[in-house]
């Protein structure tokens, strides 16, 4: 406080003990105002909607096309399809697109992805897209990759079993010339990126 | 013999009281800090409202490990924290909690809490120089320099409750404001009684180094200031000093201008006098806390102009007006 005794040293004191008093009832109105804070763990917020935050994926919409990955600018998603026998029908998705591909596998990083959401876009039937869950903390960063494959393991091995019969089906009736003209002597195995 | 053992007991009472006090009043604190933030503060330890918060801050701190720096000097430094507390608590020993619950009622008791309070300031300068650390030495300094400064105007206004009652013992002063509120000190003389309760707060306020006075321990400038080497208990124990610290300049003012255990109107008188007394007490805590969250921290020029330009020289104009008034009005 500059207090210069020749002048207005009472209005200075005033001024002291009057802007503080001013200042006192504003923090005591504050004192009735209920707090702001959300007790996290306990409360929630609800998250909009729409909120952006985390990939998620449909796994019935997917028709296993791996537009995602291409356009994954960090290679977060690693998907893995297999061709559906001529006897399968795999459905269609909801606008009707009839899926070919069995998805075997349909994993997203989530230590790797960037959150850009370069891969929604491209995806024809809306399967990959954000989902407002924030809780993605994991104790090992292998649990941050999310498995959206709803096959459980013995079902993709029955479909590879298939795969394997039919592809050996197919060898045997076809003749047997080209056989020598492959370069890759192992077997074709189709699978997208 | 057994006033000998009522006494020693009273005096343990004492102790556990100004302990949990402390605790109690580093959580209200908190609390209020919140509320007037919005915030809530602590809410999960021990259930409702986090009551517990502190307790267990407490057993974290003396769990901790006693870290002494190597430079620093031994006996000084493990004295310190305790100097500071035997002044804080030296001064419980005169404080009437009510008509029958006082340790000793000194016929100088007033000038006995001045000088024990003052145990407090060794405390810290020792803590302050054992530490051998910059901002430990210049906290101290500056607070030597602020409670030094601030004991002016606290001693010349504690002179006006003395002089209207014509007595220094505590007690004495505490029954001489019995019968009403009207008769309570900083109702007397108006409007000087009432000053001299003003400068005696604000600058008790000052003594307890607290905001808006504390640059002894500016965290932006001097990390803790005489506390920073401190940890463990040995910190715990200037913490807990703080907050004793508030309730004994509370308890001071309120014994020697708001009547002390006294209810304020008679028909009150079935409520026992050391609920009034605390209750009073506790509202001059609230207000210093309330004071503490309002107000920014002071510069030291600024400190200092306040103590020697403003504080001094009204408790001087009290001190002749009252004096004048005690010997030729009445």
């Amino acid at each position: 406080m500059r207090t210069s005794l020749k002048e207005n040293y009472f209005e200075q004191v005033w001024k002291g003990i009057s802007t503080t008093l001013i200042g006192m009832r504003v923090t005591f109105g504050h004192l009735f105002k209920p707090a702001v804070t959300l007790q996290y763990p306990h409360e929630r917020w609800t998250m909009p909607e729409r909120a952006r935050v985390r990939i998620g994926m449909t796994y019935s919409e997917c028709t296993g096309c791996g537009a995602c990955a291409r356009a994954c600018p960090v290679d977060a998603i690693s998907i893995e399809t297999l061709k559906a026998q001529q006897d399968e029908d795999l459905g269609t998705t909801k606008d009707g697109t009839k899926k070919r591909l069995h998805v075997l596998k349909f994993d997203v990083d989530n230590a790797k992805c960037i959150y850009c959401g370069l891969c929604i876009p491209p995806c024809p039937t809306g399967a990959i897209h954000f989902v407002p869950d924030y809780e993605a903390m994991q104790l090992t960063r292998r649990n941050l990759i999310y498995h959206f494959t709803i096959l459980s393991a013995t079902e993709i091995e029955s479909i590879r079993q298939r795969d394997r019969e039919a592809k050996a089906r197919a060898a045997a009736a076809k003749p047997k010339a080209p056989e020598t003209t492959l370069m890759n002597p192992s077997p074709p195995q189709p699978s997208e990126s | 013999m057994l006033a000998t053992l009522l006494t020693i007991a009273y005096l343990v009472g004492v102790i556990a009281f100004v302990f949990s006090f402390a605790l109690f009043a580093v959580w209200f604190e908190r609390k209020v800090s919140a509320w007037m933030q919005d915030r809530l503060g602590p809410m999960e330890t021990g259930g409702f409202q986090g009551w517990l918060q502190t307790i267990a801050d407490a057993v974290k701190l003396l769990l901790k490990e006693d870290i002494i720096p190597a430079i620093a000097d031994r006996p000084f430094f493990r004295l310190a924290p305790y100097m500071v507390f035997i002044g804080t608590l030296g001064a419980f020993v005169v404080i009437p909690f009510g008509a029958q619950f006082v340790g000793a009622d000194l016929n100088v008791g007033l000038y006995y809490v001045i000088a024990i309070s003052s145990l407090v300031v060794i405390g810290i300068l020792m803590a302050g120089w054992a530490s051998n650390n910059k901002w430990s030495l210049y906290g101290a300094m500056r607070s030597a320099a602020q409670i030094v400064s601030y004991e002016v105007p606290i001693g010349l206004s504690l002179l006006v409750p003395a002089i209207i009652a014509g007595t220094l013992s505590m007690q004495s002063l505490a029954v001489a404001q019995q019968g009403g509120f009207w008769n309570w000190n900083f109702l007397r003389v108006p409007p000087f009684g009432l000053m001299a309760f003003i400068v005696y707060f604000w600058a008790s306020v000052a003594e307890v180094n607290r905001i808006p006075f504390d640059i002894p321990e500016g965290e932006s400038e001097l990390v803790a200031g005489y506390a920073t080497e401190y940890s463990g208990m040995r910190y715990a124990m200037f913490f807990l000093s703080e907050y004793a610290n508030m309730f004994v300049v509370s308890a001071i003012a309120v014994t020697l201008f708001l009547g002390g255990w006294n209810a304020p109107l008679s028909f009150l008188d079935f409520v026992p006098g050391p609920i009034w007394f605390l209750l009073k007490c506790m509202a001059l805590v609230f207000i210093q806390m309330w004071l503490r969250w309002t107000l920014p921290r002071l510069r030291v020029d600024q400190l200092m102009g306040v103590c020697w330009k403003v504080f001094l020289p009204v408790s001087f104009v009290n001190l002749l007006v009252v004096s004048f008034w005690m010997l030729w009005v009445r």
